[in-house]
């Protein structure tokens, strides 16, 4: 099993027909991700990746029988393309966009309270199910099947997770990119709980960083969870270069967490087995599981 | 995007929100001349530089006259200003905005924000701003009062009033209060604001609410619909190199060390930076290739590391996702590496999408390296050459 996605799961693209959706989306296809459809405003009724697009959001929804969306849409319309998702109550959607306004993230936040859609990201490298389905823009040279979850808001720190717990001889069963933006959908928390209702992941690697509270929020709900699993987590930038700042530390730092030392002390606490460095991630999981 | 204190009260008051009578100026007699014009009882004369702690590194002085104005202006133009939030380098003062000084009965301290934890915007507030308000805050967090607030509607009058009566304001002051949050927010909505602070906002002795500092910092994703703000940016407050990556789609931050860095990722740079740190390297930059990068954007960046003074090794660590193959960054290297003729030591650990194509790439071109099998092997492999107890060009 798995979390978010497997061989079952119906994918539509919107902003198919873009340069970057259409050489991701390609690969995604020759990986096995069972693509339905696509969406863009005004090229209804063309055929593009050997699929439908479609109009709307909904439309492509009641043609295919899409239960997720893939999100390549520039950061200017990419808060309208989650909310079309949303209230077409699409239950997965992922975002791949980079640097999209802040406030922009707040509205699709609002749209999410109630709703019946798991956002991840934007900013996200994506889902992958190795051997399965792949939702996203990460390589899969170095994947394989196996029992390992990971969740990270790194895309590039998870390429490397991946290659070194397959070393290890794990393989994964999913791995989640968070994203790294201030404002985002799924956190840490939420798929910390999807891993530990799977029956078949039995460990989890939380790739954490410094700046924001999330994984602060995540040792907070691993000291009172009932059903857990062995957790895992790097927070790495324990060295990274101060750049300057302006008045709103104080009152960050008020409102808790964002340093190195307060995550790891705070996942410590919380009974997760912290690894130093990517180049340990094999050791740890092979001294505990 | 940081904006100054006077174009942050600029944008302000056009939000009706009270700032002292104020001019900027850039030499000592303007300086003087702009406190005759305010024709005030005291002035405040102010560097403007996009640091917080001014006032307690002399960035701020309070004067009784026109020519004190002028003198303590004298003092500042041209200075360093170093303070507790600028790092060792400060930063250079060119300009000072002069303003009327306020009767001050109390200092509050007001923000609005983006609450990370709850995903919405947020005012935060304290009866007690002023200088020491960050280290205050720190202490007891419990001082702060936060209002959750919807970006998609002002907010209610009556829940603006409750929160200005939790900071001790009641009456006609509870009233312009509540206008002075909702005009805030709208101002936020409005420029795309990741940050309005309001510190100290004074109220003053004849019972107005005035805003005497005031920092704004805008989303810089956002800037692209706000073409009246972009055109506020500082170009010299930036590092001329870290404003240079920033074209060619890389994040880079000089640093201090010997060994030259270059990591696909922001997060893989972070452990990179991490383990060469622990392992007793001294890393010169912190540089990461953004996922939108061409090769010959990568080979800037290269050729900006590469410029640093004193550099002993370059370790370049690429784990090639889905954005970055391992090939375009060798590509890069390879332009760099010709271009600027340089001899150094590199160090390569490759891995990910079309990695060993790259290696072979890299041969082609003649480039030597040492070809690092992990990021342990390459860490402990560039500082070794930096400290020189390891020799030669390639293993």
């Amino acid at each position: 099993m798995s979390i978010l996605i497997d061989s079952n799961t119906k994918v539509v693209c919107q902003g198919i027909t873009g340069h970057a959706a259409t050489f991701h989306m390609a690969r995604a296809i020759a990986y096995g991700t069972n693509l339905v459809g696509g969406v863009r405003p005004g090229k209804g009724g063309m055929v593009h990746l050997d699929v439908p697009v479609f109009d709307t959001v909904q439309t492509a929804k009641d043609e295919t029988g899409a239960n997720a969306s893939i999100v390549f849409v520039p950061a200017a319309q990419a808060a309208g393309a989650m909310i079309e998702a949303i209230e077409a109550e699409i239950p997965l959607v992922v975002c791949v966009t980079e640097r999209m306004p802040v406030l922009d993230m707040v509205r699709v936040r609002h749209a999410l309270k109630g709703s019946k859609t798991r956002l991840v990201g934007p900013n996200s490298q994506g889902i992958l199910t190795p051997g399965q389905c792949k939702l996203g823009v990460m390589a899969t040279v170095n994947e394989r099947p196996g029992h390992i979850g990971i969740v990270s808001r790194s895309a590039s720190l998870t390429s490397e997770i991946v290659s070194l717990t397959s070393a290890a001889g794990f393989g994964q069963s999913t791995t989640v990119g968070i994203g790294g933006d201030p404002v985002h959908g799924m956190g840490y928390v939420d798929c910390l709980e999807l891993f530990f209702a799977d029956p078949d992941t039995n460990a989890v690697v939380l790739v954490g960083e410094i700046g924001g509270v999330e994984e602060e929020q995540a040792a907070e709900y691993l000291k009172t969870a009932a059903n857990t699993k062995p957790v895992f987590a790097m927070v790495v930038g324990r060295h990274a270069p101060e750049t300057r700042r302006m008045g709103h530390a104080g009152t960050l730092r008020a409102l808790g967490g964002g340093s190195a030392a307060s995550k790891l002390e705070a996942l410590r606490g919380a009974g997760v087995h912290i690894i130093d460095n990517p180049a340990l991630v094999g050791p740890s999981l092979k001294s505990v599981l | 995007m940081n904006l100054h204190e006077y174009q942050a009260k600029e944008i302000l008051s056009h939000y009706a929100i009270a700032i002292p009578k104020g001019r900027m100026a850039s030499t000592a007699d303007e300086a003087g001349a702009v406190a005759r014009e305010i024709a005030s009882k005291k002035f405040a004369v102010k560097a403007q530089v996009h640091t917080g702690g001014r006032g307690k590194a002399g960035g701020v002085r309070i004067v009784a006259t026109s020519e004190s104005a002028r003198d303590a202006a004298r003092a500042m133009l041209g200075s360093v200003l170093v303070t507790d939030q600028s790092g060792p380098k400060g930063s250079q003062v060119s300009q000072v905005y002069v303003e009327a000084g306020e009767d001050v009965a109390q200092s509050l301290y007001v923000a609005l924000l983006i609450d990370q934890k709850a995903g919405q915007m947020a005012l935060v507030a304290s009866r007690e701003g002023g200088e020491d308000f960050e280290e205050l805050a720190a202490r007891n967090p419990e001082m702060m009062v936060i209002l959750p607030l919807d970006a998609a509607a002002p907010p209610a009058r009556k829940a603006l009033k409750g929160f200005a009566g939790k900071l001790g304001l009641s009456g006609a002051l509870a009233d312009s209060a509540a206008d002075l949050f909702r005009a805030l927010a709208k101002a936020f909505v409005d420029l795309d604001a990741s940050l309005i602070e309001i510190n100290p906002l004074a109220v003053t002795e004849d019972g107005r609410l005035v805003a005497l500092d005031v920092k704004m910092v805008l989303d810089d994703n956002a800037l692209a619909r706000h073409p009246e703000l972009a055109v506020l940016r500082d170009q010299d407050d930036l590092d001329p190199v870290e404003l240079e990556a920033q074209r060619h789609e890389v994040n880079f931050v000089r640093m201090d060390g010997d060994i030259g860095v270059a990591v696909n990722g922001a997060g893989l740079a972070l452990a990179t930076n991490d383990m060469l740190v622990e392992a007793g390297g001294r890393p010169a930059n912190f540089m990461d290739i953004r996922t939108t990068a061409t090769s010959l954007q990568i080979s800037r960046g290269f050729d900006l590391v590469l410029k640093t003074p004193g550099l002993k090794v370059l370790l370049v660590n690429i784990h090639g996702g889905g954005m970055t193959p391992c090939d375009t960054v060798a590509e890069g290297l390879g332009i760099s590496i010709r271009r600027t003729g340089a001899k150094l030591p590199i160090v390569l650990r490759l891995a990910g999408n079309n990695a060993d194509f790259a290696r072979r790439f890299l041969k082609n071109c003649g480039v030597v390296f040492h070809d690092a099998q992990d990021m342990n092997e390459a860490v402990a492999t560039a500082v070794a050459l930096a400290r020189g107890t390891k020799k030669g060009a390639a293993k």
